[in-house]
């Protein structure tokens, strides 16, 4: 429909962009000797495996599935034969089976994969949930239960998310400029059963993205491409929604409970995909950078490949010390290179002993920064002795539970304090009380 | 196989740390040092370092008595050096400009526990320690350019004591008697524009101060241009009002606090005994500050009020 530049936004941090890949088009990764696919790649259940060791898999094929409500199946990203079924560790120090299969490298897809037939919103909703999708922006909710909302007919707006605002990260913008098509596929289905008004955000530092998506929806009645501040975190939920619609999600709310929907940009082009060929979430667009990294990229990458065979097709060098799944600003640090690619990865940022060294922490100097930059208007400077008290009581008042986590305080604290991570704690904190109150009080 | 480094995210910082803002600091307080020998002399150069130099001896001293890490990289003991010469008189005898050093760093600083944690401002509580031991050296004026007469220590009234009447422009360049970094106004507001222009100060702090006390001047009938640019207020209100471990945080306290320095300070000026008030009202604001600090005045966006809905 048009481009609206917006006056409203959420303060944040104006980090260097790092945008070094937005011009490398998306190359696929050779299919890897191995792959080890983990059974929780999503928030929510653990999925049950459904091969054994020995099974002969196809692409495509459905390898895990819950009967818990909050969970969406895994499928093999390669084919081959299973290696082992074996127990593994998430990042976020959760444990959960993993299927391991030796590759045969002919990629021969499950026969039983053919374009979805969807005659109701109830079939929209349960094919979105076979297609193994999870909101790829990173916190990897399941896109089925968003759409099944209880009350479907409050939700009058969707925000689509391609603002990107962490450095280096260009997966989201090869996606605008490579799935084009699908994006529009995937906002018409999206409105054959919810009558939604649509809003794209796109940082301002993609006009190329932004004048792509623009002539794409032209033709689309109520899709407007918003134009955001580069300004970080743009992207994070809480931020893009008032920065399009100009609304706040209350504390313990979904944005869904005021009516927005908030799906990613590449959620929506693997919907468009989705329901075109009928292949479940078997690959993710990552983007390889960081600064020792020389030969920067964005690949498609089967899930369950390891880091450590994306950083070698990259000819990383060796001497990194730091490897994030995600950007700097948001990423989680790995502790061994052999973990495997999941869905809601978007990244693989890789640091130089330079780039990795932590500040030292110095004494707080009151100078405000923190509190001033913070999007939702919290104050960490006095979280953090909040938190060092343990006076949940004051945590409370000071609504730590609102923190997004998007580490603005943290990056633009002079004295180099812990405030972001200090949030975490107490948010956990608060947590583990509130469930001890809840039952002493039983 | 590399050892990675595990840590929580963020894994980016921002470049300016605690001892670049300092540095801004310094740097934005050299226009009025440069200022300072004009009028005064060399010895105006001399006091100064005597004071930087002190400062920052007993910042590494006290520190290493204590057993706590060392401090004086993060140029915070520089700073305060500069700023209480720039209170001084430039005739005071050296060994009070030093016992100042030892009140700011030692007594009002590090005793409570360093950078961030005094709640009063090192420089102006010394001023006063110093004002209130020694009344006649910290009053005893050297006319401008009286060193290249040869004559260094002249005692003369500053403008303060005869404001009505005072020469605004004198006033503005600095062509008067005064303590060092203090005389000059342009000076003091170079560095003050370059300060706001670097996000280290915001600047209506400083301009909250000098717009209070130039409208309550005017409205109890007195010379409201001369007793914006006479004294210690623009020194004061550009970067005492604006030190972070003594103010508020947060924008609407800040504004609160100059504020009350304005009003305090007019108050000071044309009832109190004293000639001069900036320095009492930024130390009594720097005491109400904890106060000033328990005014809820940043509401977490999408807090739920007690009861319920948003």
């Amino acid at each position: 429909m048009a481009i609206v530049k917006n006056k409203k936004f959420l303060n944040g941090a104006h980090v260097p962009h790092h945008k070094n890949t937005n011009d490398s088009q998306t190359l696929p990764l050779p299919v890897p000797e191995r792959v080890t696919i983990l059974m929780l790649q999503h928030m929510g259940a653990v999925c049950e495996p459904l091969v054994k060791k020995g099974d002969s898999v196809f692409v495509g094929q459905k390898i895990g599935e819950s009967s818990e409500k909050m969970s969406v199946p895994v499928h093999a990203s390669c084919s081959g034969t299973v290696q082992d079924i074996i127990s593994y560790t998430t990042p976020q120090g959760i444990s959960c089976p993993a299927v391991v299969i030796d590759t045969d490298k002919l990629q021969t897809m499950d026969p039983s994969i053919h374009k979805p037939e969807i005659q109701s919103k109830e079939e929209f909703i349960a094919a979105l949930r076979e297609s193994g999708l999870v909101g790829l922006g990173g916190a990897g909710f399941p896109t089925f239960m968003k759409l099944n909302y209880p009350h479907p007919e409050k939700i009058q707006q969707l925000v689509i998310n391609a603002a990107e605002c962490e450095p280096y990260i260009t997966a989201d913008y090869r996606e605008c400029l490579e799935s084009t098509e699908n994006i529009v596929r995937g906002i018409q289905a999206i409105r054959k059963y919810f009558p939604v008004e649509v809003f794209i955000g796109v940082e301002s530092n993609k006009p190329k993205a932004i004048e792509v998506l623009d002539q794409a929806t032209r033709t689309l009645d109520r899709v407007t491409v918003v134009e955001l501040k580069s300004l970080y975190p743009q992207g994070a939920e809480k931020s893009i929604v008032y920065a399009t619609t100009g609304k706040v999600i209350p504390q313990g709310s979904l944005p869904a409970d005021c009516g927005v929907l908030v799906m990613n940009i590449s959620s929506v082009g693997f919907i468009g995909k989705y329901l075109e060929d009928g292949i479940p979430l078997i690959n993710k667009r990552l983007t390889v950078d960081g600064d020792c990294v020389t030969h920067p990229a964005n690949l498609l990458v089967p899930i369950g490949t390891s880091i450590q065979d994306v950083l070698d097709y990259c000819q990383v060098p060796q001497d990194y010390v730091k490897v994030l799944m995600g950007g700097p600003m948001m990423g989680i640090a790995v502790s061994d290179t052999a973990l495997p690619v999941v869905k809601n990865n978007n990244a693989l940022t890789v640091f130089s002993e330079k780039g990795a060294k932590l500040p030292p922490e110095t004494a707080c100097i009151r100078c405000g920064r923190c509190i001033s930059i913070c999007p939702i208007h919290l104050m960490p400077a006095k979280l953090e002795k909040a938190y060092d008290n343990r006076n949940t009581e004051l945590l409370q008042e000071l609504c730590v539970d609102l923190c997004i986590n998007c580490g603005c305080c943290s990056y633009i604290c002079p004295a180099r304090r812990h405030l972001a991570q200090k949030n975490q704690l107490a948010k956990s904190l608060l947590k583990q009380r509130q469930v001890k109150e809840r039952k002493t009080n039983e | 196989m590399n050892k990675l480094l595990v840590s929580p995210s963020p894994h980016f910082f921002t470049r300016t740390d605690t001892s670049a803002i300092m540095f801004d600091v310094i740097l934005a307080l050299f226009p009025a040092l440069i200022a300072g020998i004009v009028f005064f002399g060399p010895r105006a150069l001399i006091v100064t370092l005597v004071c930087v130099v002190s400062c920052v001896a007993f910042e590494w001293l006290v520190r290493k008595i204590m057993k706590r890490s060392n401090t004086i990289g993060d140029y915070s003991a520089i700073v305060t050096g500069v700023l209480l010469a720039f209170n001084l008189p430039p005739a005071i005898p050296i060994w009070m400009a030093v016992l100042g050093s030892f009140f700011a760093i030692i007594i009002v600083k590090q005793l409570f526990g360093g950078i961030g944690q005094n709640f009063a401002n090192p420089a102006i509580t010394a001023r006063i320690i110093l004002l209130a031991s020694f009344g006649t050296q910290m009053t005893t004026w050297s006319k401008p350019f009286g060193y290249q007469g040869g004559v260094d220590a002249v005692a003369s009234a500053t403008p303060l004591a005869d404001l009505y009447w005072a020469n605004p422009w004198d006033l503005f360049i600095g062509n008067v008697s005064g303590c060092i970094g203090e005389v000059s106004a342009l000076a003091l507001l170079l560095g003050g524009i370059y300060l706001s222009f670097r996000k280290v100060i915001n600047p209506l702090v400083p301009l909250t101060f000098i717009g209070t006390v130039f409208v309550f001047t005017w409205m109890l009938g007195e010379n409201p241009v001369n007793h914006i640019l006479a004294g210690g207020l623009m020194l004061g209100a550009i970067f005492m009002a604006t030190d972070y471990a003594t103010t508020p945080p947060v924008l609407g306290g800040k504004l609160i606090f100059a504020l009350g320095c304005g009003i305090i300070t007019t108050l000071i000026r044309v009832f109190g005994n004293y000639p001069e008030g900036v320095s009492f009202a930024i130390l009594l604001m720097n005491l109400l500050t904890p106060l000033i600090d328990r005014i809820p005045m940043v509401n977490p966006l999408g807090k739920r009020k007690k009861g319920g809905a948003a």
